[in-house]
């Protein structure tokens, strides 16, 4: 009887390592699964990308020039804003709280830097096609730096001068300049913007798309670390023992990653972002001003002066091709945001576009029980999960951080 | 809706029973992985799919040929496709008028590019530019063709 089974149980565990299961008492991966792991490991990650658009993207002067405007407060309307303000370095670049605050309140949540090189679109709604003209948004927007094009100008050539021209070339003469231009902001901005002569414009732009260039070049160098995860799913893929380097509910938590939770759908690839924009019911924040996403930037992305195809990308059509076939309109656009990396999810809350979500775990209920969109319509369908499996996907999502739970990437 | 976690979930203490005694819950497991395996699969695509790159339009107007630029269809990378069009009876045709689109029939969304046709290569054979898949799965294009003969379409299953 006993032998019998012996028998049965063996055979039992037998077929369950054939499948997605647990082989006496330790977790078993599937060709498929572990494929599919593999996939998400940063060892997956292609190099980085060359940014046509920029030329300058991967010289060092460039981003050592970069990286002194990324903590310049003297780039903002009251001397007190920098990037930094709210990309904090030691924070993964971003500030832990729902809404950046920079001259006012925005209304969207402030987003890491890491592995952003690697993005089509910037921005939770993607109204920017390339670092560096996601750069010149916050300068001039008046709730975050309030500063201005001639502002600009005049701060570099005053500041920056030797280095600007080591990588650009010769600076224009900007002492003539009026102290605030800009065809975006203030109404004095505006106004002494229409006063200046086509050619004027044209330079001052120039100067200004180059410090969106210097920086990228700087952002360009802050890359994703290895994670547990990535030393796990390195292992699993050659082969080798993969014991200990999860917990028994981090491998639960993956089984479900990569399973029933679907959650590679979206967050899929090295970065585990499609970068792509989805619908996922994200509930509206009461009080703000209605928010619908992806399907408002589609047409500002495409009208941006500093877009891939305008006059001071150093791109050629051919390498615009995302900006070119671009979806702009459909229901599935509307409210539908940009999937962001979850690598250094866990010390990154509060979550979603608007920090709308406080907690890790409270994430996970919301994919759980999907609640219908506020606008359009979510993709996602309930889970049916039940307590241990949401405590188990969220102990492994704290796997992908550097240091676990603190999760303090830069 | 947004609960806040549970930290209770107690846990049954079998350390004090023999190895033995823990054979019956083997069925139960074996039932409980099953099910999983298969709620994991749910959404994979239909066992059955048609993964013809070649088929006739559905009023038999035409028949179209998808050619995907990349071997195997990489995700997450824009590429260029040709179509290729033909008339019912085999003869390349010319001078149609394409209109490309595609979704995913279990998630509710369409491709995440617009493709469009920027040249027509004559034979039959037209270039679309902007194809693209964001992530893994099924995924159906639809092949509009316009011509002197009428407007019909064809669609198309790909499995990621």
């Amino acid at each position: 009887m006993r032998l019998r089974l012996t028998v049965t149980a063996v055979l039992a565990a037998t077929v369950l390592a054939g499948g997605s299961g647990i082989y006496l008492g330790k977790p078993t991966w599937s060709p498929a699964e572990t494929k599919l792991i593999a996939s998400l490991s940063l060892s997956a990650l292609p190099p980085l990308p060359a940014d046509p658009s920029n030329a300058f993207g991967d010289d060092p002067v460039a981003a050592a020039l970069g990286q002194a405007l990324f903590f310049d407060t003297r780039l903002s309307g009251n001397g007190k804003v920098a990037c930094a303000s709210c990309h904090f370095p030691d924070r993964q670049f971003q500030d832990g709280t729902p809404l950046a605050t920079g001259m006012g309140k925005t209304n969207r949540r402030t987003m890491p830097i890491a592995g952003t090189a690697y993005s089509v679109w910037l921005f939770w709604d993607g109204r920017r096609d390339s670092q560096w003209s996601q750069a010149l948004g916050p300068l001039e927007s008046l709730v975050e730096h309030g500063a201005d094009r001639t502002q600009i100008a005049r701060l570099v050539a005053a500041n920056y001068a030797t280095d600007y021209e080591k990588v650009f070339g010769p600076l224009p003469e900007v002492t003539a300049l009026p102290k605030h231009a800009s065809p975006l902001g203030t109404a004095v901005a505006k106004a002494a913007w229409s006063s200046l002569d086509e050619q004027r414009r044209e330079e001052v732009n120039r100067v200004f798309a180059n410090v969106g260039k210097a920086i990228a070049a700087f952002e360009r160098t802050i890359e994703p670390r290895p994670t547990r995860f990535d030393a796990f799913a390195d292992a699993l893929a050659a082969g080798r023992d993969t014991t200990d380097l999860l917990t028994p509910e981090e491998a639960k938590g993956l089984r479900l990653f990569v399973g029933k939770g679907e959650c590679t759908k979206c967050h899929n690839g090295p970065l585990l972002t499609d970068q792509h924009f989805h619908n996922t019911g994200v509930p509206a924040v009461a009080g703000m001003p209605e928010d619908k996403g992806r399907i408002i930037a589609t047409a500002q992305v495409a009208a941006d002066p500093f877009n891939c195809l305008g006059a001071y990308s150093d791109a050629g059509p051919v390498d615009c091709a995302e900006l070119r076939f671009m979806k702009r309109e459909g229901e599935d656009l509307v409210r539908a945001y940009k999937t962001p990396s979850l690598r250094g999810v866990a010390g990154r809350a509060p979550y979603m576009h608007a920090g709308q979500i406080a907690t890790l775990a409270e994430v996970v209920r919301h994919y759980n029980a999907a609640p219908a969109a506020p606008a359009g319509h979510t993709e996602l369908k309930p889970m049916a999960m039940n307590e241990a499996e949401i405590e188990a996907l969220e102990a492994f999502l704290e796997t992908l951080s550097e240091n676990g739970k603190e999760g303090d990437q830069s | 809706m947004l609960k806040s976690k549970s930290k209770s979930n107690p846990k049954p203490n079998y350390k004090s029973r023999s190895p033995l005694r823990l054979l019956w819950l083997l069925p139960v497991a074996l039932v409980a992985v099953g099910g999983f395996s298969v709620a994991s699969m749910m959404q994979r695509p239909p066992a059955d799919l048609d993964l013809r790159l070649t088929r006739a339009t559905e009023h038999g107007l035409y028949v179209g040929t998808l050619v995907p630029g990349v071997s195997p269809i990489p995700v997450g990378t824009i590429q260029s496709w040709i179509v290729a069009v033909t008339t019912a009876d085999g003869k390349p045709l010319d001078h149609a008028k394409l209109a490309i689109d595609g979704g995913m029939p279990q998630h509710g969304h369409g491709l995440p590019t617009e493709p469009k046709v920027t040249k027509a290569l004559g034979g039959g054979r037209y270039r679309v530019e902007g194809m693209k898949f964001n992530m893994s799965g099924w995924w159906t294009i639809t092949l509009k063709v316009s011509s002197a003969a009428g407007t019909d379409s064809a669609t198309f299953n790909l499995s990621l």
